[in-house]
């Protein structure tokens, strides 16, 4: 299993703050993952659009499109930080 | 703790103090304070509310600081950064640095504020009189940011 956390506008476009989730045997990154989430529709086709700037971070660490998952791990998206 | 994200506001001159005291090898001490401003995009903000990602903040900051304390000779830095519901005039974000000479005060500042706004998870949601907005990100702040690697 792992953690997917969802932040600001993305949270509020998917209606999740988080989920646990079963990772599929042949998942194995980050990109691979949101495609996953994107299969779902509506919404979530919408938001993780390849064309959407979306950013990811596993275990708290910015993270790119390449980066491995695994069990345990958890996983953020969100739009590009705004803070300062 | 170098690092603080709060709800509450702020006494930079508190800070500052609490930073140099019992230090004399401090020469310099450079801060940054920002601040939330009534107007964006053309548009009048009447309320700012921050969201983080906890966990994530607080460890993508204390990573940004010890980039700096790697690339200038300072001593320390700290940083705060409030969350929640914020009004117009509102300080949002504090950043001290001590050194022994301004060149790497400053410098080390303004990097960590440059960093923070590309690569620390916060996000700001704006009321202004037509609606609720997030805040887009500026292609600018990836330019402050970006000009540190070339540097580097």
């Amino acid at each position: 299993m792992v953690t997917v956390v969802y932040c600001a506008r993305l949270r509020e476009a998917l209606g999740k703050a988080s989920e646990q989730m079963a990772l599929p045997s042949n998942l194995c990154d980050l990109a691979a993952l949101r495609a996953l989430l994107r299969s779902r529709g509506g919404a979530w086709a919408k938001e993780l659009a390849d064309g959407n700037l979306v950013r990811a971070a596993v275990n708290h660490e910015m993270a790119h499109a390449d980066a491995i998952i695994k069990d345990g791990d958890e996983i953020a998206f969100f739009p590009p930080v705004t803070g300062g | 703790m170098p690092v603080r994200i709060q709800t509450e506001d702020f006494d930079a001159s508190r800070e500052i103090a609490l930073l140099r005291r019992g230090n004399p090898q401090i020469g310099a001490l450079a801060s940054f304070i920002g601040v939330v401003r009534d107007v964006n995009d053309g548009d009048r903000v009447v309320q700012m509310t921050l969201e983080h990602y906890p966990g994530m903040t607080e460890k993508s900051i204390a990573d940004i600081i010890g980039q700096a304390k790697g690339r200038w000779s300072i001593f320390d830095a700290l940083v705060i950064h409030r969350v929640g519901a914020l009004k117009p005039t509102d300080q949002i974000v504090l950043v001290v640095v001590t050194g022994a000479h301004r060149g790497d005060a400053f410098a080390a500042c303004e990097f960590i504020m440059d960093y923070l706004k590309t690569r620390a998870p916060f996000w700001k949601k704006e009321s202004t009189p037509q609606g609720e907005r997030w805040v887009e990100a500026r292609a600018s702040d990836d330019i402050a940011a970006e000009r540190w690697r070339l540097k580097g």
